[in-house]
């Protein structure tokens, strides 16, 4: 990337608007970061293929409860109901989509900093500048989404399912699991760009910022939304 | 001038209207598929995976093309995505037939 920022010419950039001020030039006319996002979004398109069709091979064999859908009584005549609570993860799949939405609004509010405020603006024109409140409002409900998968881990552990429980237990885990873990990265991600923004300030030379941690957390909400069709609606 | 139009074509962004109007009507297809798993003859309907699966794939390529603006993007980021994106969905496709989840 150092070799490419030494090509850039002040003259060159001068011709952009100022919210790409600090474009790199390559020889693709793309930003090298941007790039290696969609590359990394490609390359984990792969890896949830995996856990995704490690699930779907496993669904229906396991030999002993609890099962995803079906009641189950076990030798001691236990009864085991189905296990996946759909109102609570139904909740929580509306959350991550709002996050999404909220993910959007953030960065069309750094690409509008700057930008004049018309004469008589109402309350919803100014709050589309507001990056950091849309930033707040994506981390706050990621999150949430966080703490649905907390509670919903932590209830199916009361229940008798754990990741050694069963193959449907060991795949659900996992790819739930891996899932979470990308949320969490991306909670992180956008709280350290808040931070930034509280900071300094960020404007439209820092768009691409944004852009890259927007591109990222709506791959996880699309990951979220095979894997609620996938995992908890088909039966 | 080329260049010029394609950057400006690559970064022509949705309205905060069509934004809404994305968050509602995702909102909507997932209020319709749970609404559907409620529903005891539609579950037992032969249609009713399917439904879901196209459903489901509506409201991921309503993601990409709109929030992640692959519609308005570069060709080289639509390579980047849905060159995996297609090995990805072959190979879970390949793997459920060689175990036998999936029969024609």
């Amino acid at each position: 990337m150092s070799s490419q920022t030494a090509h850039t010419a002040p003259s060159a950039a001068a011709g952009h608007d100022e919210g790409h001020a600090h474009t790199h030039h390559t020889s693709t006319g793309l930003d090298n970061r941007k790039i290696a996002i969609w590359a990394f979004i490609g390359s984990e398109c792969m890896l949830f293929a995996s856990l995704i069709a490690t699930y779907m091979i496993y669904k229906g064999r396991s030999l002993v409860g609890p099962f995803p859908h079906t009641e189950y009584v076990n030798e001691a005549g236990k009864v085991f109901k189905p296990i996946l609570d759909i109102p609570v993860t139904s909740a929580s799949t509306f959350v991550l989509l709002m996050s999404s939405l909220f993910m959007v609004l953030a960065l069309q509010a750094v690409q509008l900093k700057g930008t004049m405020i018309p004469a008589g603006a109402g309350t919803w024109t100014r709050l589309q500048r507001s990056s950091q409140l849309w930033l707040g409002m994506t981390a706050l409900f990621g999150a949430i989404f966080l703490g649905f998968q907390a509670y919903e881990f932590t209830s199916f552990v009361h229940e008798g399912l754990t990741i050694k429980t069963n193959l449907f237990g060991s795949s659900f885990f996992t790819l739930t699991g891996f899932h979470g873990a990308h949320v969490t990265v991306g909670v992180l991600w956008l709280m350290s760009l808040l931070w930034v923004d509280r900071t300094r300030g960020l404007g439209p030379q820092d768009e691409l910022l944004v852009d890259i941690a927007a591109l990222y957390w709506h791959f996880v909400d699309v990951v979220w939304i095979v894997i609620f069709t996938l995992v908890y609606l088909i039966q | 001038m080329a260049h010029d139009a394609e950057h400006a074509a690559a970064h022509a962004h949705p309205t905060g209207a069509t934004y809404l109007k994305v968050a509602f009507i995702l909102t909507f297809i997932t209020a319709v598929e749970v609404w559907a798993y409620y529903i005891p003859s539609i579950v037992a309907s032969p249609l009713f995976n399917p439904a879901l699966i196209i459903m489901s794939a509506a409201k991921f390529v309503i993601v990409v093309m709109f929030y992640m603006h692959l519609k308005y993007d570069h060709k080289i980021f639509k390579f980047l995505f849905t060159g995996p994106l297609i090995i990805a969905a072959v190979t879970i496709i390949a793997l459920l037939f060689l175990f036998n989840q999936l029969s024609l």
